[in-house]
């Protein structure tokens, strides 16, 4: 098998320490392969945003090791923590996070610029980007004035600009209402078919159904998987996809 | 019931044979409840009996033709106008269940509910893929087909709620002591009714 694009390799972490030290999470050994997505699931508290800032080098683990593409952040200093994200790894949270001053175009060029990419370079990879989440008509529309769902899909075309393949994604439906939210999920699904991989957070079922795997998170602790299956019945029998 | 009413609103579109009648169901339903042709019978003729279908002509095939009368067109109406009546939650499998997995000893209700997610979850992903093959629909058969995957969709994500939901009111119970075993009750129960208090 090829190299992870992302692995937790009995992660745990803690803050304070001794009697009021508080596990937020604990041995969580977890694998993320190219054309992957694994949705995590689990009540408020139970340590899913922690994995997910965990994943993209944004929090060091209090123990255990995390590998993006084969690299071992524990071996990178904050100078190359933070090119790993830029290159690597794309976030995309509830509320967007784009900047309101910078076009779609620039919103999603604005990791490739930051390390150093030429203009004409990082404008044609942020139209291909653009282009994947059909949104390249709007590329020089400012946030306000796109709708939610419009925001979202630049912000997962962020996400995968250029060499970035690992999407951690928080919530990413939260503020969408439902039909939009299955448009971005249908985005966000055929980013991750086309060679990407990533960890999709939630509390909302339906969302969780479009990844390959759901991981079930309590106090900490990864206490159920499931892996997406070869389709058997899909409706009752007869249906016509059966 | 809704495949008598199914039938005769189709009916309301024009007069069918009993094989054209299981066609023309099958292609607004995408196959997901299949009717075999003794059944559509069955159901004509019992519409027929109750006055909502007219038997007409055959033609040179010796097909039999049915026609909806003015007492079906009603009752076509009466139904798109009616909401339909849900079986309520007592009568639940799964809600009974965990109602009775909740009285007894020894049972670890967490696992019960994570087996139950868990296969809830492996439906609702083989029905968002059944989705994911139509992008959009492109006819009305394939918007038949994607409310009807799109009910499926949503029943089982009320499941999972419903467990989520469960799961926490039985945490918050343990706590307060309330969720313990339900000892089987050895007072024998009284047969009949309850006697009267005797008026003067």
């Amino acid at each position: 098998m090829s190299t992870p694009l992302l692995r937790l390799d009995g992660v745990a972490m803690q803050y304070g320490k001794g009697e009021a030290s508080v596990t937020a999470l604990s041995g969580i050994d977890l694998e993320v392969q190219r054309g992957e997505l694994v949705a995590v699931m689990g009540a408020s508290g139970s340590g899913k945003s922690t994995l997910l800032t965990i994943a993209g080098g944004l929090t060091a683990p209090t123990a255990g090791e995390v590998t993006v593409g084969g690299i071992f952040l524990s071996t990178l200093a904050a100078k190359g923590l933070a090119q790993m994200r830029r290159r690597s790894v794309g976030f995309v949270f509830q509320d967007f996070n784009l900047v309101p001053s910078l076009t779609a175009l620039e919103n999603v060029t604005l990791p490739l610029e930051l390390d150093g990419w030429r203009g004409i370079a990082a404008r044609s990879a942020g139209h291909d980007a653009l282009r994947a989440v059909e949104l390249d008509d709007r590329a020089d529309a400012y946030p306000d004035d796109l709708s939610g769902g419009q925001q979202q899909r630049v912000a997962i075309a962020r996400a995968v600009v250029g060499e970035r393949r690992l999407i951690l994604a928080d919530e990413p439906t939260g503020a969408l209402d439902s039909t939009t939210g299955e448009l971005v999920m249908r985005m966000l699904r055929r980013r991750i078919d086309a060679g990407a991989g990533g960890i999709l957070v939630t509390h909302d079922s339906r969302h969780a159904a479009w990844a390959d795997r759901i991981v079930f998170l309590r106090d900490g602790r990864i206490v159920d998987g499931t892996r997406r299956e070869a389709p058997e019945q899909l409706l009752v029998s007869g249906g016509r996809h059966v | 019931m809704s495949v008598r009413q199914s039938l005769l609103a189709i009916l309301d579109q024009g007069p069918c044979y009993g094989y054209q009648l299981r066609a023309e169901f099958d292609r607004r339903t995408g196959g997901t409840w299949p009717l075999n042709v003794g059944q559509i019978y069955q159901t004509l003729d019992r519409l027929e009996r109750d006055g909502l279908v007219a038997k007409g002509e055959s033609d040179r095939e010796g097909r039999a033709y049915y026609e909806i009368t003015d007492a079906g067109r009603e009752a076509v109406a009466s139904w798109l106008s009616s909401p339909v009546e849900r079986q309520t939650a007592a009568r639940d499998e799964l809600a009974i269940k965990l109602a009775v997995a909740a009285t007894l000893p020894g049972v670890d209700l967490a696992s019960v509910i994570q087996v139950q997610r868990t296969a809830a979850l492996a439906l609702l992903r083989d029905l968002t893929r059944t989705k994911d093959s139509i992008e959009e629909p492109e006819s009305p058969e394939d918007l038949a087909y994607l409310l009807l995957v799109d009910a499926q969709i949503f029943q089982v994500d009320g499941e999972l709620r419903w467990l989520d939901h469960s799961e926490g009111r039985l945490a918050r119970a343990a706590a307060a002591g309330v969720a313990r075993p339900l000892p089987i009750n050895t007072e024998v129960p009284k047969r009949g009714r309850p006697a009267k208090a005797v008026q003067s």
